[in-house]
């Protein structure tokens, strides 16, 4: 990588704000201040999730008379949160028990262990999980396994013999529904 | 005539190369990489780095070539891999290709990093080789999850939710975790469109990245020798001496250690191509519809592992597991080198070392084994699929038989197996007459406990009752019907043959 230097412009005098170092100082603090006004959006964009508040809806589950009496039955809806893109995956299912004349218990499918579906059996009034085998009551209240607390419940109303619950958001031991 | 070619067509083609060389110095470049010396010894140990890079480069070669007929949408992706299986002339040997080659080279990773930690050839000057080594493995494991996500089918989906739930557990910030891992509230079209961002551009970059590097780091520091016992690493003197020996024994890497490599790659490329030819693609398992609630969500192979170790943790301790295990593990792993960087290499020296290594392996393996059985998941349609068997209800009385119906309709099989069928959670029932007595059937019946849920909400008494009227009569044949010790006993043969009561009844 050897060259020839002795015609080069480099053996000329600098010029003294080269000398001093001035243009690189220059260079790396334009280059800093423009990387961090343009990282702004970039991160912004990236956590974008962290950032917005995604609110919850009142969901229309159906009529009343879809979930009789004494009867633990899959609800579903299309996730208000729903974007163009999700196809099936915006679908949602719920776990709806009618415990009195319109009185309501609506479980989360997801097991309150690590989010696994779990499933109703009518006959021993048990949900299971398929994964790590966490089981419930009809009640949604822990019947054994691993999970560290009853099935996620969501809230609910009767408006114009319409169910409605409040739903939009994947459940979780943070934030539960 | 002819020589006239020859000699032309030679002087042609070497003014070409002299022209391309003179302005790329790419000959130049290659040579020395091509052409470094390396220990005479470096043979068949040697050949599972450049083994582990092949079934990468498989990896970038096939996945690209799917990414032309992938849809990484949340709406399409379960219809394109279809199609890609089954209109698509070869689809579903490339997606074959990418799934087993990618299982292959996990498996490459791991047997090049078990044999980089059984020579110590991470000690002093290679520390940071193992470090980046250490990297690739994660980026291999990253590559791995997201590329299970790319199957977007149910495993995926619920794969995603176990995630999810997961980073939830963080303090404080799990949330809003949570919601950037996902790409928004829930599992959707966000989610697959960041997993694909992540499968395609970032972790591959980063795997080539490292890999330049690891690369660049042999180069530097040379491969280690074989170890042999009482070859102690001074980091004072071992360079000059690695150099010292090297010039005088090494051999150049091309062709004397790359045959090697090059045999060894080349047998497992037949396997793995066997494989997937026989194997066929990967999934994709179920719709991933949430609302399709029958999924039996299983982790692929390399994270079968974690999947038990959540089942069987007790649930007590398992979100500090969860949060504070990971960082330690990768610290230890990272630091590795750090701790012990001198010394001996040779195995037979290092007791503690091979000590660690086989209970970490015995650990993950037997895990791994566990997760394959998964006896903790309750198998969800043994009550309709797997009818009593007849020898069990050959001789009963109505009672009994009645007790056999309650039995099958109340799910009790999706935890018990009888005959050998049915759920490995709770234990079997065959001779469950044997080891309790009607008194404590009833208790476990109603109460439950040791893991097994409350019936007594659940069944009448006329229910119960029938139910541990049958129970009682599965035992080895002859053997009395257990009672409460002290209790007085209803019979006594214990010295029976243990033939089953059922089939002596079936005579």
């Amino acid at each position: 990588m050897s060259c020839d230097c002795s015609n080069t412009p480099s053996n000329q005098p600098p010029s003294p704000s080269e000398r001093r170092g001035v243009m690189l100082k220059l260079g790396i603090g334009l280059m800093g201040i423009g990387g961090a006004i343009a990282s702004i959006p970039l991160i912004g964009y990236a956590i974008t999730p962290a950032l917005k508040k995604y609110k919850n809806s009142w969901i229309d589950l159906g009529g009343t008379a879809d979930f009789p009496e004494g009867e633990t039955r899959l609800g579903k809806f299309t996730n208000p949160n729903a974007s163009p893109t999700d196809g099936a995956s915006a679908e949602q299912a719920v776990w709806v028990r009618s415990y009195k004349p319109a009185q309501f218990q609506v479980f989360a499918v997801n097991c309150a262990h690590l989010g696994c579906p779990v499933k109703w059996f009518q006959q021993s009034k048990l949900f299971m999980c398929p994964c790590h085998g966490g089981v419930y009551y009809e009640d949604g209240s822990h019947a054994s396994g691993p999970p560290p607390r009853g099935l996620f419940e969501y809230k609910w109303k009767i408006e114009n013999g319409r169910l409605l619950i409040d739903a939009g958001r994947l459940p979780g031991l943070e934030q539960t529904v | 005539m002819f020589r006239n070619i020859k000699m032309v067509g030679t002087k042609m083609i070497g003014g070409l190369l002299g022209w391309t060389e003179s302005r790329s110095g790419a000959i130049g470049f290659v040579q020395p990489i091509l052409m470094h010396r390396v220990p005479r010894d470096a043979k068949w140990w040697y050949v599972f780095g450049s083994a582990s890079l092949m079934f990468f480069s498989i990896q970038v070669v096939t996945g690209i070539l799917l990414a032309t007929m992938y849809a990484p949408s949340a709406a399409e992706a379960y219809s394109s891999l279809q199609y890609i299986d089954q209109q698509v002339p070869f689809g579903w040997m490339l997606r074959a290709l990418h799934a087993w080659s990618s299982n292959a080279m996990i498996l490459m990773v791991v047997i090049h990093m078990s044999q980089v930690f059984l020579h110590a050839s991470f000690k002093f000057p290679r520390e940071l080789m193992w470090m980046v080594g250490v990297l690739l493995l994660f980026c291999t494991l990253a590559l791995a999850f997201t590329g299970q996500i790319m199957r977007w089918d149910q495993d995926a989906y619920w794969g995603l939710g176990i995630g999810a739930a997961i980073v939830d557990r963080v303090p404080m910030l799990g949330n809003q975790m949570r919601n950037v891992m996902l790409g928004g509230p829930y599992i959707g079209g966000a989610t697959l469109s960041r997993f694909f961002a992540l499968h395609v551009f970032v972790l591959p970059g980063l795997t080539i990245a490292l890999i330049g590097a690891h690369m660049a780091l042999i180069l530097k520091n040379g491969i280690s020798e074989m170890p042999k016992p009482g070859m102690v690493v001074d980091p004072k003197t071992y360079v000059v001496e690695y150099e010292e020996r090297i010039k005088k024994n090494g051999v150049p890497f091309m062709p004397d250690a790359a045959q090697h490599d090059m045999v060894f790659c080349g047998l497992m490329l037949i396997i793995v191509g066997v494989l997937a030819a026989y194997l066929g693609p990967v999934g994709p398992n179920g719709i991933p519809n949430p609302t399709i609630i029958d999924a039996n969500p299983r982790p692929d192979y390399a994270f079968l592992w974690i999947f038990t170790a959540m089942a069987l943790m007790p649930p007590q301790i398992e979100t500090a597991v969860l949060l504070i295990a990971p960082p330690i593990v990768v610290m230890l792993l990272l630091g590795l080198p750090l701790i012990s960087n001198r010394g001996e290499r040779a195995p037979s020296r290092r007791p503690g070392a091979v000590l660690a290594y086989v209970l970490i392996a015995t650990a993950l393996g037997t895990l791994t084994w566990l997760g394959v059985v998964s006896a903790w998941s309750p198998v969800m349609d043994a009550w309709t699929s797997l009818p009593t068997p007849v020898k069990y209800l050959v001789g009963r009385t109505p009672l009994e038989m009645q007790g056999a119906l309650v039995m099958q309709h109340s799910q009790c099989r999706n935890c018990h197996s009888l005959g050998g069928e049915g759920g490995l959670r709770g234990p079997n029932l065959d001779n469950v007459g044997s080891r309790k007595s009607w008194d404590q059937l009833v208790r476990q019946v109603q109460q439950g406990g040791g893991n097994m849920p409350a019936y007594g909400k659940n069944l009448s008494s006329a229910e119960t009752t029938a139910v541990v009227a049958f129970m009682t009569t599965l035992r080895n044949a002859g053997a009395p019907e257990s009672t409460i010790p002290g209790a007085m006993e209803r019979q006594s043969s214990p010295d029976q043959a243990p033939t089953s009561v059922a089939s002596e009844a079936g005579k």
